[in-house]
């Protein structure tokens, strides 16, 4: 369900807002807030409230029992949060910018420690998901948001809202879409996981992840540039498709992956795809948790498809995976993401075997393919 | 039972399967766990006013994802 101010009540909307107290938010924060306003976190009507917050803590489930893995929170210094009541309408801002008002349900502390461990599973502050919660503020708000001035987005020509997906999938006769999320370029392992699931599906929708990711991740621009390539070159016309999706990355591994999932529900997709360390970040995952955390979600709307190793096979002469090669680790070549970085980041060109030239072209053609 | 509900029968040995299956789970019950299974298989489909198509429309055709 969406929460946007119809079109011919915004400036009304926005003169309303102009009059209240205003609190700031990050960046970060204001497109999770927008992703609840477009629908994308659906059924989240804003930040959690607490009771919602500790069983999603607890459960990895809102209060109504419905899937929820990553609490969604506004937090505010204790002296913001002193200036307004619960009861209150407030104005969001960012950067001074005033985009949406916030009916304040409840105001609440945490616990930063049960916080981690319950979502990231780790103390550890070299984590980015625990390091990112100790820059958090005391104070919670929980309540229900109107967005009345989404930002444009990063890149307005990718940024589609669920209305528009399902449309979309509609107008193209797909019932069935397997969504892929990506925060990488495509090497070839990635077109054969995509093209083993399209051979299931009517149509494939990669969703890039735009917003803050580690350094050495591709940046933003290569992302969406290389599957431009390799939509030209090695895709049907018709069966494949691209939307940016502006939220920033948790690393919290299993949980991360309900999350993902749920979003690309929201957007229409039938199926997800998880692949190995779905979401993870150094160590801290087993390489198969965020598809083992699925067992515990069989309500959750969207089919999972599972995929496990796979690897460029000589003796087979092409991309396989550990269910269906007979042949041992000394015909197979990994898919590295690891290694294609350090040669891209040389100047030189992966094998064809590992990484399509023309997305190759594409990352070359850039001074800085990689995050700083 | 109210009216907008009817009775399905299916296979005793099913239902127990099911009631395996859901044990220690949120579902509450094999009608629960089999509502859900349906509904996600026959999903409700968007509804859009014409005018709201028509504008999802030029816009899905202006950023080149339809014709």
């Amino acid at each position: 369900m969406e929460r946007l101010t119809a079109p011919d009540r915004v400036e009304k909307a926005a003169e309303e807002a102009s009059e209240l107290t205003v609190v700031q938010v990050s960046e970060e924060l204001r497109l999770d807030l927008e992703n609840v306003a477009f629908g994308l976190y659906s059924p989240l009507a804003g930040p959690l409230n607490q009771g919602d917050y500790l069983t999603v803590l607890a459960k990895g489930r809102l209060a109504c029992d419905l899937p929820w893995t990553i609490p969604i929170l506004l937090d505010l210094t204790e002296e913001e949060a002193s200036g307004f009541s619960v009861g209150d309408r407030l104005a969001l801002a960012q950067d001074g910018e005033r985009f949406a008002v916030l009916d304040v349900q409840e105001k609440y502390g945490w616990d930063r420690k049960t916080h981690c461990e319950r979502v990231y599973r780790t103390l550890d502050p070299a984590h980015p998901g625990v390091a990112k919660t100790h820059e958090m503020r005391p104070a919670l708000v929980g309540g229900c948001i109107e967005v009345f001035n989404p930002s444009p987005g990063k890149y307005p020509r990718y940024r589609l809202k669920p209305r528009e997906t399902r449309f979309l999938f509609r107008e193209k006769g797909w019932r069935t879409v397997a969504g892929f999320q990506t925060r990488n370029a495509p090497h070839i392992g990635h077109e054969y996981v995509q093209k083993t699931a399209l051979a299931f599906v009517d149509g494939l929708f990669i969703n890039p992840l735009i917003g803050r990711k580690k350094p050495g991740d591709f940046t933003d621009e290569v992302i969406l540039e290389t599957y431009e390539a390799a939509f030209r070159h090695y895709f049907l016309r018709n069966s494949a498709t691209m939307v940016t999706l502006e939220m920033e990355m948790r690393y919290a591994g299993p949980r991360e992956a309900i999350h993902h999932a749920i979003v690309r529900k929201n957007y229409g997709c039938s199926h997800f795809i998880v692949g190995r360390d779905h979401a993870g970040v150094g160590s801290y995952y087993g390489p198969f948790e965020a598809q083992e955390i699925f067992e515990d979600y069989p309500d959750l709307g969207v089919t999972p498809i599972f995929f496990r190793n796979f690897f460029h096979c000589n003796r087979c002469g092409g991309p396989q995976n550990d269910k269906i090669c007979p042949h041992g680790p000394e015909d197979h070549v990994n898919y590295s993401g690891t290694k294609m970085r350090s040669l891209l980041l040389e100047g030189k060109r992966p094998d064809e075997t590992m990484m399509r030239p023309e997305v190759v072209d594409v990352i070359l053609r850039h001074k800085e393919p990689f995050n700083p | 039972m109210s009216d907008d509900k009817v009775t399905v029968m299916i296979p005793r040995e099913l239902y127990t399967k099911v009631e395996e299956k859901i044990a220690g789970t949120s579902f509450t019950s094999v009608e629960e766990y089999l509502v859900l299974l349906l509904e996600n298989e026959f999903p409700e489909e968007a509804e859009y006013s014409e005018e709201e198509e028509a504008l999802i429309r030029e816009r899905l055709r202006k950023l080149g994802y339809i014709e």
